[in-house]
């Protein structure tokens, strides 16, 4: 039973990812299916990140917090790691600060 | 030499593939904890994790097969909540350069994720299997190890911890569409609307009953084909 939910789960997961990859082995010469495709990732990244990014955390204040130094260092354009950990760092600081004011 | 090169672009990988790999600890422990919390053995939700490496298809995943759900229903979410892969599986077949064979590509797309697929197209030029081999490397063992962690040690990491952890994806995918979007007006204009039907989708009556993955789907094709009609791109794949 519960095998069968999780190969259920595994194969449909894989071949999403795995069809395309090994159906289209040239260069797409479209140059709309092109732009379309080199747009992709901004366009993903950015509906993913927004507007979770701000329910990302336990408070509304906190997750502002973060996004705005996340969008400053990315800016600056500091390494992945670098804005990923600066803004879990606000994060948790602005959540201490919040809870010290009973304001969380 | 060639060595040489090699192994450095497997390293180059692996390197980036660490902040990808930390993320996922915390992601994956939370889906340890939920899954032992909602009645499966540890082992099952490490399974689970090594078998689908993907967030929000595993949460859906377990409290489907919690709820007893038939099995067309699990394919049917499945497909739904993860249909956006194909979408990047589909754009980094642009990226690869000749050492994808068929056999890599059946090995290496197990390993595309949101994070995985977001830095290897960040990457100014073709990748080869060796970069990518290292890149899926570490998130993989992050994410199956974050389950192993939850699973086992139930909620031993302190709420405000993994509360701050929580946003370090979102500040990695910060990281990677700015920097372009400062220097190609273009993308600014992709992710802004991207971003705009994305706040309209989730916050609209009925629109907002729509699953993420399609949200992100409808998002990705509107903005994408809208940056194409607009502002085609000359010479992307040179």
């Amino acid at each position: 039973m519960i095998y069968i939910h999780i190969l259920i789960m595994a194969a449909v997961t894989y071949l999403v990812r795995m069809l395309p990859m090994v159906i289209f082995k040239k260069k797409i010469e479209s140059n709309f299916i092109k732009s379309f495709l080199y747009y992709v990732p901004y366009a993903v990244l950015g509906s993913m990140t927004f507007p979770a990014i701000f329910t990302s955390t336990s408070s509304i204040y906190s997750a502002i917090a973060g996004t705005i130094v996340a969008v400053l260092l990315a800016f600056k354009e500091k390494s992945l790691l670098t804005v990923a950990l600066s803004s879990c760092l606000v994060v948790y600081i602005t959540e201490w600060i919040l809870r010290s004011m009973n304001l969380n | 030499m060639v060595t040489d090169k090699l192994s450095k672009s497997f390293f180059s990988g692996i390197k980036d593939g660490i902040p990808i790999g930390l993320g996922y600890l915390s992601v994956s422990f939370t889906f340890g904890i939920m899954a032992v919390n909602s009645g499966l053995p540890v082992w099952i939700a490490v399974l689970i994790s090594m078998t689908n490496l993907t967030s929000a298809g595993q949460f859906a995943g377990i409290s489907l097969i919690n709820a007893g759900a038939p099995y067309i229903e699990m394919a049917l979410a499945q497909l739904v909540i993860n249909l956006r892969y194909s979408l990047m599986s589909l754009s980094l077949t642009q990226k690869t350069d000749k050492s994808f064979n068929t056999l890599h590509r059946l090995i290496l797309s197990f390993g595309i994720t949101d994070e995985v697929f977001a830095v290897a197209s960040g990457k100014p030029h073709d990748i080869d299997i060796k970069y990518m081999y290292g890149l899926v490397t570490v998130p993989y063992w992050g994410w199956a190890m974050g389950t192993l962690m939850g699973a086992a040690a139930g909620s031993i990491m302190p709420e405000s911890v993994s509360s701050a952890m929580n946003i370090a994806i979102y500040g990695m995918f910060l990281a990677i569409i700015i920097p372009p979007a400062k220097k190609a007006r273009p993308v600014l204009w992709v992710i802004i609307l991207s971003v705009t039907i994305s706040f309209i989708l989730h916050y609209t009556p009925y629109l907002n009953n729509l699953s993420e993955g399609f949200v992100i789907i409808i998002c990705a094709i509107a903005a994408s084909g809208f940056g194409a009609l607009f502002f085609p791109v000359k010479e992307v794949a040179e």
